[in-house]
């Protein structure tokens, strides 16, 4: 029986390691400029993966070797203060250090402010789209009012028709188009209930709460497509919100904004 | 020392079925009809895991037979999102709530911590028949939920608003499923309350003369620190969920903001915050992880040392790892909102808090570890139950070294990651310790003991089983897959993982079907198993100093006097392998 835990345990090992280096299933690649996740991630799976080896392998060899056959005899052992001590300082060590590692590209996308060039752009959380909105070529968003919002007028997020800003704001639904190597600051908002903007290959995630006006920023890196999957539970159509992040060469990107500008 | 054991006068057990059996003031009782209540919950919310595991990997199949059973949900056999999603969320809630909280603590607790300590009885024996009632009832307004008119809820077990606030306009399960969600936990949570007062007297005023807190088995302290976590958690729950209720039915604006747009009407509310509930479900939330794993330390303790004949490594660093966990506990909840708005500065806090959990838990892996080394292993059921907990609890925690970083968390949060996490740490692992302590205390409870083949059966089935279902989650979410996605076909990024999830829906159809094992031997075990005697384990704790099952004042009268601590197993010199705590036997330790 101790052998056979040992043997489950050395396999378990084996197929994490597998699993977690054959890339079978992997992040997408990455787009942005937070390049630093996916280092702190591969230096936190080194480390995680050897402390989880040297567990799981200790409790099968221990179980293995300690096991009740003819002479085995326990020994009266209460315990190591100097093993605990040591034990107790490495791993604080070890995880308060990684904890402070981790806070890098934290820091860069929560305490530094985006560049000066950044352009804005609103996304506004509805059940189940996502609203985004250029402010045009004047560069002010037109203010907004629940009582506006008039969906057979595509006017989802409630632009105030008196408000010059909002003459010349652009929207789209579900398809946020952006030049690449530009960077870029989002807005987030929602109508309703809490979502979330994710985009994989960005490194990025954050809720959109009703009621707040959420920052994020980032630069893509690479033209192409990726879907904005929705990250928070917001009803039945959760599965379904789906977004795309349209990342263009610079032209692209503005005779997209002009044609989008000329059919509003 | 013949004074020192005063003399209590007795008990005698209430005649009558309802006074005996139904209305009880008897601990023991009351743990095994909280044991109960678990089991019925876990079944359920087992089988509910299963119905949505089965849409997961077979999102257009046509189940016929489903169809008849759920009509409404299933009609013409093809799941619902919004049916998926309520399964989900009643499977998290009846889990999280009535399985994890109840068998670990108002079982188990219950019948062996007045014993363990050398008490005749909880301190207020009628007020802990009434947490159980409560917690019954609750169970009882959480299944009406399930069928409720409307649909059931379908916001999570987390519940967060506006979605749970704003009632019907938001979509279906938001009307009287939801109302009825929260008033089940609300009452959840005033019987838990009661419960923790209860242990927590009963911990420091009735222990047995000897019985000193640092004799205490580290059950007991597991159980006491539960306790304490409780009655600071849960009436932060149930502030929370009376808010709730009064932004649903009383029109206020707790939780809700101005301006809502919601499926084209404007909301009539202002002033709320979403986020406030974030943080009061959170505050009681995550302490909730450890109400649910505490036990189960304690529990994995007690059966490392008896059954490798070794006291526990390091008994005094365990207690207080236990404690350093719960008190930590409490200062960690942010990092389930990392990605919330919450700033991000005191991310930076919460991240740094949650990490320096980890080495207590780091403490409690090493001593596992202690105990075995150099030890003499009998494998029985409880045991190997106990070695998988070490297992689960590794792979389990290891996880957590990723989520408790906040750049981490922006790409890992509410991917099945997390998901892969949490059932690790705090669902398989507590349920091993509820498996382990259910193999190792039924001889007590039942008097007979439970047939071991089966047993081990049952634990090589469940511990392949939970990797297999359990692992892949963590694969799925470093490649970005949502979670409480009912059918993933829409995204092209998420197509490749299907076979992920085919894998993972097998492996839970086996593993659950491997429960009937469990059941199979707990059933038969309690009409046919063999006769248990007093001390089956040759263990060292009180509830082996009492026959099985114990009479009902547990100590007939007479309460012991404790001489040694908890586990005193193989002392050089001893008569035996080990030495009871109430013995008399001297033996002068050498260092």
């Amino acid at each position: 029986m101790g052998l056979a835990i040992a043997l489950v345990l050395v396999l378990l090992c084996v197929v994490s390691v597998i699993m977690f280096s054959g890339h079978y299933w992997w992040f997408p690649p990455l787009i942005s400029t937070y390049t630093g996740y996916d280092k702190q991630f591969m230096l936190t799976l080194v480390i995680v993966a050897v402390v989880f080896i040297l567990a799981q392998l200790g409790l099968g060899y221990f179980v293995w070797k300690y096991r009740d056959r003819p002479g085995q005899k326990a020994r009266h052992v209460e315990g190591n203060n100097t093993m605990e001590v040591l034990w107790t300082s490495l791993t604080f060590v070890i995880f308060i250090g990684l904890g402070i590692l981790g806070q890098r590209v934290w820091a860069q996308l929560h305490f530094d402010q985006p560049p000066a060039n950044a352009m804005e752009v609103e996304l506004t959380g509805q059940q189940f789209q996502w609203n985004i909105r250029y402010p045009g070529p004047d560069g002010k968003f037109g203010r907004t009012e629940a009582k506006y919002v008039d969906e057979s007028a595509l006017n989802f997020v409630g632009i105030d028709p008196h408000d010059p800003a909002g003459k010349d704001d652009i929207t789209s639904i579900n398809r946020l188009v952006i030049p690449v190597n530009q960077p870029v600051k989002i807005l987030l908002h929602s109508k309703d209930v809490t979502h979330s903007f994710f985009v994989p290959g960005l490194r990025i995630k954050q809720d959109a709460v009703p009621g707040m006006t959420i920052m994020v920023h980032f630069t893509a890196t690479k033209t192409g497509e990726y879907e904005i999957p929705c990250a928070e539970l917001c009803g039945l159509g959760h599965y379904k919100m789906r977004g795309i992040l349209d990342v263009r060469t610079p032209d692209a990107y503005r005779q997209w904004l002009e044609k989008q500008a000329s059919q509003e | 020392m013949a004074e020192a054991t005063h003399a209590v006068h007795m008990h005698h057990a209430p005649k009558g079925f309802i006074r005996k059996y139904i209305f009880s003031t008897d601990h023991k009782v009351i743990g095994i009809q909280y044991y109960f209540l678990a089991l019925f919950s876990v079944v359920l919310g087992m089988l509910l895991s299963v119905l949505f595991r089965l849409h997961l990997a077979w999102p257009n199949a046509n189940w016929d037979l489903l169809g008849k059973l759920f009509p409404t949900g299933m009609a013409g056999g093809l799941m619902t999102p919004e049916f998926y999603l309520s399964l989900v969320t009643m499977h998290g809630t009846l889990m999280v709530f009535f399985v994890l909280t109840t068998a670990p603590q108002g079982g188990f607790g219950n019948y062996f911590l007045p014993i363990q300590i050398g008490a005749d009885d909880m301190a207020f024996p009628v007020l802990n028949m009434l947490s159980f009632w409560i917690t019954f009832v609750a169970l009882g307004v959480m299944v009406m939920a399930l069928f409720a008119v409307g649909g059931a809820p379908l916001s999570g077990w987390t519940a967060y608003p506006p979605l749970s606030a704003l009632g019907k306009i938001s979509g279906p399960g938001e009307g009287l499923g939801q109302t009825l969600w929260i008033i089940s936990l609300a009452i959840f949570c005033v019987g838990s309350l009661l419960g923790a007062l209860n242990f927590i007297t009963t911990t420091l005023n009735l222990r047995a003369k000897g019985m000193t807190l640092t004799r205490m088995p580290l059950t007991v302290w597991a159980w006491f620190t539960t306790s304490i976590l409780s009655l600071l958690a849960f009436p932060v729950l149930l502030a929370g969920g009376i808010l709730l209720v009064l932004d649903r039915v009383g029109g206020t604006s707790f939780f809700i903001p101005a301006g809502l747009v919601v499926n084209e009407q404007l909301v009539n509310h202002s002033g709320g915050s979403p986020l406030l509930w974030q943080h009061l479900f959170w505050f009681f939330g995550h302490p909730e992880v450890y109400i649910a794993i505490l036990p189960g330390m304690g529990v994995a303790s007690q059966l490392l040392a008896t059954f490798s004949r070794k006291p526990v490594f390091g008994y005094k660093a365990m207690f207080s790892a236990m404690l350093a966990i719960g008190f930590l506990g409490f200062f960690v909840w942010g990092h389930h909102m990392f990605i919330s708005g919450m700033s991000p500065y005191s991310a930076v806090a919460f991240s740094l808090l949650t990490l320096s959990i980890g080495v207590p838990s780091a403490i409690k892996t090493f001593n596992w570890l202690g105990t075995l080394w150099r030890g003499k292993i009998e494998f029985t059921s409880a045991m190997l139950f106990a070695i998988g907990f070490v297992s689960v609890f590794v792979t389990g925690g290891v996880s957590g070294i990723f989520l408790g970083q906040t750049s981490l968390d922006l790409y890992l949060h509410d991917t099945y990651f997390v998901v892969g996490h949490f059932h690790m740490i705090m669902g398989v692992a507590a349920i091993f310790g509820i498996f382990g302590a259910t193999y190792y205390w039924f001889p007590k409870m039942f008097g007979r003991m439970m047939n071991e083949p089966l047993g081990k059966i049952h634990f090589w089935f469940t511990f392949v089983g939970v990797n297999a279902i359990f692992f892949p989650m963590h694969i799925m979410g470093v490649a970005g897959h949502p979670r409480r996605y009912s059918d993933a076909s829409n995204f092209n990024y998420l197509s490749s993982m299907h076979p992920l999830h085919q894998f993972m829906t097998v492996a839970a159809i086996v593993t659950a079907t491997a429960q009937l094992f469990f059941l199979l031997n707990f059933f038969w075990s309690l009409w046919k198993g063999r006769k248990a005697e007093m001390n089956p384990w040759n263990a060292t704790t009180l509830e082996w100093t009492v026959p099985s099952p114990p009479p009902h004042d547990n100590f007939g009268g007479k309460l012991p006097v404790v001489r040694h601590g908890p586990y005193e197993y193989s002392v050089p010199g001893a008569k035996q392998d080990f030495i009871m705590q109430d013995s008399e036997e001297t033996v002068s330790k050498t260092a």
